[in-house]
């Protein structure tokens, strides 16, 4: 299987993942060499087995709709890297019209 | 000298007859810290000061007549991705460098509550993403057998601290190996429970259907009562089960008799080394003399674990560490025009690039078109695996394998290629598929002094049938009481 840069900077877009042309040449080659192991899986007929996404036999959890006692805005808010009084402060988002 | 060779049962003795104090064996084991970190680097964080605080509340409960915890006044070390209030949460990330938790992991409430002492936050690979501790981003942890060597990973810095007496237990979490391979590594006691059976409210999440929290101790006793302190059902994790749990420590017992060992072919194969093979074939006829009968099972899709393996997990952690954007906390880069180019600058210069590695591999997985090429197949292969341990437990009650394939490698040896040191986790990687408790404890050494892991896997639930071979075993053998020279 190989992973071709077009790929890679299409993944690294999903990925919200900024790529230099080292990354892209690395991660083309790495990745390539793993999903043609990983493509060992094609050896074996899953066409009769159901997929597994959790081991625990386990469906919904549900807890009563109670008010309970939640973190201090301030306790959460000191780890932002960037604030503005009890807000996340973020780059402009909208543009303005010229 | 080495000033804190003991363990917690050791110690609790000594603590509980006012033979010692919890402040003096906490200084013990911060000078203990200084003495060893300039070798092994185990630690990212020494709490010192609260560690102090803690250890004199432990004091005055153990003058008190409130009944004690075995843990009351013990330092404990944690890995660096199990949340603690007020105190530095890196997972040895550059994006979490400066992160401080406003809250604490339930099983780090559980620690407190005990009385136990934290003495400080352990090195790791990035995120956990990792066999040995290489890929964390603030340097390097070493293996006090051999300072050349790596400790083994992700939870390299727990498993070393423990085996150089820099702490006197720690917890580690456990994904595809990351307890076991490095307690293997460390020559000492690493359980991995079953998956739901400890809290994961609080450890930073890589791959939530693997990912478990477990202990790394000096012996099998130490093991069975920190699982007494962390186990049970926690309404903050809804895959925590909610199902009694048995009093680990009060059911060790030296006896074997009955018990039915099942030995997987699969586990013992060409590539690993025959020095450990010998070991583990030595352990296993050491519990037949106590009792054991053993058997040969089957575990025919074994091989098929790694490739399953860095499908699910990359898929998760790709989720998982989606939130990690330089807005709500962590690392933000700068300065940046937008708010796509601050997402993206982020995350490729706080990442170091193992954990971009997964990511990228993630993302392919689980993107449109090749969702049931990739995403889909290994959830049915994780069925099959799943399916043969269900089989192979119908017949006996736990299975004997190697922990690793080698003992501890060389600092160096395979950061070059990724999927060398995937492969190094080939004997670990499927319990975590299947969700069962597995434990490795030491079971000898090779010729040049390096700890060889033994591995005991056990039906879901079951840690009490691990624990109990495993201690058997340990009672019979002196590995465990060899410490390393540094």
């Amino acid at each position: 299987m190989k992973l071709g840069k077009e790929e890679v900077e299409h993944v690294a877009k999903l990925a919200r993942l900024a790529v230099s042309e080292e990354e892209k040449e690395a991660f083309s080659r790495q990745l390539s060499e793993i999903l043609t192991y990983i493509g060992k899986l094609n050896e074996l007929d899953t066409s009769k087995v159901e997929p597994t996404s959790h081991v625990l036999d386990l469906s919904n959890v549900f807890r009563d709709d109670i008010v309970s006692e939640s973190l201090p805005a301030a306790d959460v808010l000191a780890n932002a890297p960037d604030r503005e009084s009890d807000h996340f402060r973020v780059p402009k988002i909208i543009e303005e019209r010229v | 000298m080495n000033p804190t060779p003991l363990t917690i049962h050791e110690l609790h003795e000594q603590l509980k007859n006012h033979k010692t104090t919890s402040r003096e064996l906490t200084r013990r084991v911060l000078d203990r810290i200084r003495s060893v970190e300039p070798k092994i680097h185990a630690y990212r964080t020494v709490t010192e000061e609260s560690a102090m605080a803690q250890a004199e509340a432990a004091d005055q409960w153990l003058q008190s007549p409130r009944p004690v915890h075995p843990l009351t006044g013990i330092p404990i070390a944690l890995k660096d991705n199990l949340c603690t209030k007020g105190i530095r949460t890196t997972c040895s990330s550059k994006i979490l460098e400066n992160f401080i938790p406003p809250y604490d992991a339930t099983v780090v409430q559980r620690l407190k509550e005990s009385g136990a002492v934290i003495i400080g936050k352990t090195n790791m690979d990035e995120f956990a993403m990792g066999s040995s501790t290489e890929n964390s981003a603030f340097g390097l942890t070493a293996n006090p057998w051999d300072v050349n060597r790596i400790p083994g990973g992700s939870s390299g810095g727990s498993a070393a601290a423990v085996a150089a007496d820099a702490c006197i237990a720690a917890l580690g979490s456990d994904t595809g190996g990351s307890i076991r391979q490095p307690a293997a590594m460390c020559g000492v006691v690493g359980l991995k429970p079953t998956y739901g059976r400890v809290s994961r409210y609080g450890l930073v999440a890589f791959a939530s259907s693997l990912d478990q929290i477990g202990s790394i101790t000096k012996d099998v006793t130490d093991c069975a009562l920190m699982m007494d302190a962390i186990a049970g059902h926690d309404s903050y994790d809804s895959t925590s089960a909610d199902i009694p749990t048995p009093d680990y420590a009060r059911a060790l017992n030296r006896n074997l008799n009955g018990l039915r060992i099942g030995i997987p072919r699969e586990y013992f194969i060409d590539g690993t080394d025959p020095e450990v093979l010998h070991a583990v074939r030595e352990a296993i006829h050491a519990m037949e003399k106590l009792g054991a009968k053993t058997r040969e099972v089957r575990l025919t899709h074994t091989e098929y674990a790694v490739a399953t393996y860095y499908i699910l997990a990359t898929a998760e952690a790709g989720s998982n560490l989606a939130r990690y954007d330089g807005v709500k906390y962590g690392y933000r880069a700068k300065p940046t025009k937008d708010l796509l180019e601050m997402y993206m600058k982020t995350r490729q210069t706080g990442f170091g690039p193992e954990v971009k590695r997964r990511i990228m591999l993630g993302t392919y997985a689980l993107s449109s078109g090749y969702y049931d090429a990739y995403y889909r197949k290994a959830q049915c292969v994780r069925t099959l695996i799943k399916g043969d341990f269900d089989e192979a437990f119908k017949q006996v009650d736990v299975i004997v394998t190697p922990t690793a394939p080698t003992a501890a490698f060389k600092i160096g040896e395979k950061t070059q290629d990724p999927l060398q040191m995937y492969l190094s986790d080939i004997f670990t990687i499927s319990v975590n598929i299947a969700g069962i408790p597995a434990l490795s404890m030491p079971c000898g050494f090779t010729k040049t002094g390096l700890p060889i892991g033994l591995q005991i896997m056990g039906r879901p639930f079951a840690e009490e049938a691990v624990l109990q071979a495993a201690y058997a075993y340990e009672q019979a053998t002196e590995w465990h009481k060899r410490k390393p020279n540094i």
